[in-house]
């Protein structure tokens, strides 16, 4: 088994700096996802954990040694991308025996891995099946465990559910975390889908213009994110951003006609000193964003509905803030809330539930809650 | 402003039915979602109403009018596509007065039709700019503008959203959405992604192997699908499905799987299974978020499970439950903090249940209030 170190990677194509100064560390048997969007720079340092890219400085280290020299080959690393190489031409034995073939070991140990990794991910009855007939979810399986069966100590995913719809995505989902689960190797998984991320990891590096923004537990990614881009990031729907103005303990949020709140005075004494500028960035969750409840901690707020999404379990409604019809607020109600689309409603929400971030550094100043 | 209608319409591609004996009616002014996987005949439909396919049988009408032997650029329709592209050196205002220039409207009018357009979409203020200049969202609607101005009968829009991140296409739902509420203008619009149709709808049209499956309010279709491909499609998690044996006891009915029973004396369900019991089996249909989970046996009669997986999403929690040898998905406060393996206790939601049909998968009840289900 492995763990393993990045340490201050930086990778350049041409001027564009893809990777900069890049620090992780990755436990044994951990599952860690690096998410970010197109161009963030996640998947070159996929590429340089395997080798199949070199640092332009910064080691690559796999329990202790440094990699930064060893052909991909012998990194001991399994690879699974987006497009799964299965041959069509094999059946799904073949399939997954290949890798055992090509070393040399003897058949019936051959027959015996086969089977049993074939049974870990349901496809036992299908050993004699042609790869082409398989369905995608299928083929998918057989893709996994062609890398599974050589038992790499680390394990490397790009976007491996991105060609699946949305129903087997769901699926596949819960069945690639229990078999990490289960047989324990290191894993890292690249995805620009914030919900695999959190869904799948044990820990989530979030990047952005090739620099590291956050490296943290689903839990504390969401509920603690270090700044501006981490919080736009992280939910579905998008936190909502509003600006203001701190003095004198009030802060007055400018998308509103009485958009004055204040806060209570035992976290204002936490806040003011770490509080660089009085411009701010208030931060709610859209299901702490209440709709029509009059008198939350903080805030007591007027906005007008302009659309809704009914969406089944829940339904998310989008209003404009009464003096600022450019910004878009979102709060996720229960399905059976049906608002008018007009209609100026009062919104609330609780302290706790209050994220503040500096507006000229973006990062996060402070969390009311824990 | 027109009603769009499709009587018995059939269209083949050699061997292939791409759109078998189709029936709809979309009403003027309605925004009408057509939903499906890929390969249901989605776009083949739009194609045909646009004029780009002509059917082997039945009739299009667009307003009053049979079109079936009409030209596409007598149709009077606009439809915008996945990729939309502008002109790369012409400003946002001349890139939407570009259709009607080609119509030879008086520049008075087109400066006045621009304006409202732009305005419409909020981007009145990006006017000088090229589109080089512009971000993603804001080139959309400059395309989508662009569409609209010429004022046609109705929209077609096949996946606009889906080349556009995912933050970028909540907002331009948003703005779609709120675009239809003002012009009311009939749109249909084509797409696989379930939260684009609920979210935009009046009504949602589920497509697959070319044919109708149901067309309903997004509410109604959510709440009664009427088959099991239609429970799949909508919903995320989609509905969670146990194959049950269906059994007669006492004069009521038994539902029963291997980790619970089901039992009800509801003579409504006892007629409606009627042609079921026979075969003995049926499928329980359940959405993840009508199913509540418990650390500790509660009060209330409680079926015994596993935790398989959790799947943390912050605002809640995914739980992959295990319950005999099936696994379900559970929606739940972000508070769960169990283990695989763990054991927990499960009670469903009697009233929100739904019964298909073994063999057809066809829904045969959707439970409501009055149903009297106790577990056993």
């Amino acid at each position: 088994m492995a763990d393993i170190v990045l340490d201050k990677l930086v990778k350049r194509f041409g001027k564009q700096t893809a990777v900069d100064r890049l620090s992780l560390e990755i436990n044994d048997r951990q599952f860690i996802a690096i998410l970010g969007p197109s161009g963030c720079g996640k998947t070159t340092t996929m590429n340089m954990i395997s080798g199949l890219l070199k640092p332009d400085s910064g080691s690559v280290i796999f329990n202790g040694k440094v990699m930064n020299n060893i052909p991909p080959g012998k990194r001991g690393v399994g690879f699974m991308f987006q497009n799964y190489a299965v041959f069509t031409y094999l059946n799904v034995y073949d399939n997954i025996a290949f890798g055992l073939k090509i070393r040399k070991l003897p058949p019936d140990e051959i027959d015996r891995e086969v089977r049993e990794v074939a049974r870990l991910l349901q496809i036992h009855h299908l050993l004699s099946m042609m790869a082409s007939k398989l369905s995608i979810n299928d083929m998918q399986k057989v893709a996994l465990a062609r890398s599974m069966i050589t038992k790499p100590q680390i394990f490397l995913l790009d976007e491996p559910l991105s060609n699946l719809d949305a129903a087997l995505r769901n699926v596949m989902r819960a069945e690639l975390k229990k078999i990490q689960q289960e047989l324990g190797q290191t894993t890292v998984y690249v995805t620009h889908d914030q919900v695999e991320a959190m869904s799948l990891a044990d820990k989530i590096a979030v990047m952005n213009f090739a620099v590291l923004q956050q490296y943290d537990t689903p839990h504390n990614i969401y509920n603690h994110p270090k700044n501006l881009f981490v919080a736009h990031f992280i939910g579905s729907p998008t936190i909502n951003f509003m600006n203001g103005v701190y003095k004198n303990g009030e802060f007055v949020l400018e998308d509103f006609n009485r958009g004055t709140i204040s806060i209570g005075g035992g976290s204002r004494k936490n806040f003011d000193k770490q509080l660089k500028g009085e411009n701010v960035v208030l931060g709610v969750r859209p299901e702490h964003m209440k709709i029509g409840e009059r008198g939350g901690d903080a805030g007591n707020l007027r906005a007008e509905v302009v659309s809704f999404e009914p969406l089944g379990s829940k339904t998310i409604v989008y209003m404009h803030p009464d003096a600022n019809p450019g910004v878009i607020l979102k709060s996720t109600m229960d399905s059976d809330y049906k608002p008018k689309i007009g209609e100026v409603k009062s919104l609330s929400f609780e302290e706790k539930n209050l994220y503040l971030f500096d507006r000229e550094s973006t990062d996060l100043v402070f969390r009311f809650g824990s | 402003m027109a009603s769009i209608r499709l009587e018995n319409v059939t269209k083949r591609f050699k061997n292939t039915t791409a759109i078998d004996n189709l029936n709809l009616m979309v009403a003027d002014g309605e925004f009408f979602c057509i939903l499906g996987p890929p390969g249901a005949g989605k776009t083949t439909l739009l194609r045909l109403i646009v004029g780009l396919e002509k059917p082997d049988d039945g009739t299009i009408v667009i307003g009053d009018e049979p079109v079936n032997e009409l030209h596409p650029s007598m149709r009077d329709i606009s439809m915008i596509f996945q990729n939309l592209a502008l002109y790369p050196d012409k400003s946002v205002f001349d890139n939407i007065a570009f259709p009607l220039r080609q119509q030879k409207f008086q520049e008075e009018e087109i400066q006045r039709k621009v304006t409202e357009v732009a305005k419409s979409l909020k981007i009145d203020w990006l006017m000088e700019k090229l589109p080089s200049q512009l971000s993603g969202g804001e080139r959309q609607r400059v395309a989508i503008g662009r569409a609209i101005v010429r004022e046609p009968k109705a929209y077609l829009m096949d996946e606009p959203l889906s080349n556009l991140d995912a933050l970028l296409r909540l907002e331009m739902r948003v703005a779609l959405k709120e675009l239809q509420t003002n012009l009311k203008e009939t749109f249909v619009y084509v797409t696989h992604d379930q939260v684009e149709a609920l979210s935009m709808g009046d009504r949602i049209a589920v497509l697959n192997n070319g044919r109708l499956q149901q067309v309903d309010d997004p509410a109604t279709i959510y709440r009664m699908p009427k088959n099991m491909f239609v429970a799949t499609i909508l919903g995320n998690p989609p509905m969670n499905f146990l194959q049950c044996a269906l059994k007669r006891k006492n004069g009521g009915i038994s539902i029963e799987h291997r980790g619970f029973s089901l039992r009800t004396d509801e003579k409504l369900l006892i007629e409606m299974v009627k042609g079921s019991i026979e075969e003995g089996k049926i499928t329980l249909g359940m959405r993840p978020e009508d199913v509540k989970i418990y650390d500790a046996r509660p009060k209330e009669d409680a079926v015994q499970a596993e935790v398989y997986v959790t799947e943390p999403l912050g605002n809640e929690t995914i739980v992959d439950v295990k319950i005999g040898d099936d696994v379900i998905k559970v929606l739940t406060s972000s508070d769960f903090s169990g283990n695989p393996g763990d054991p927990i206790w499960i009670t469903i939601n009697v009233r929100k249940l739904h019964l298909f049909h073994g063999g057809s998968h066809e829904c045969i009840y959707h439970a409501s209030n009055k149903s009297d289900f106790k577990m056993v």
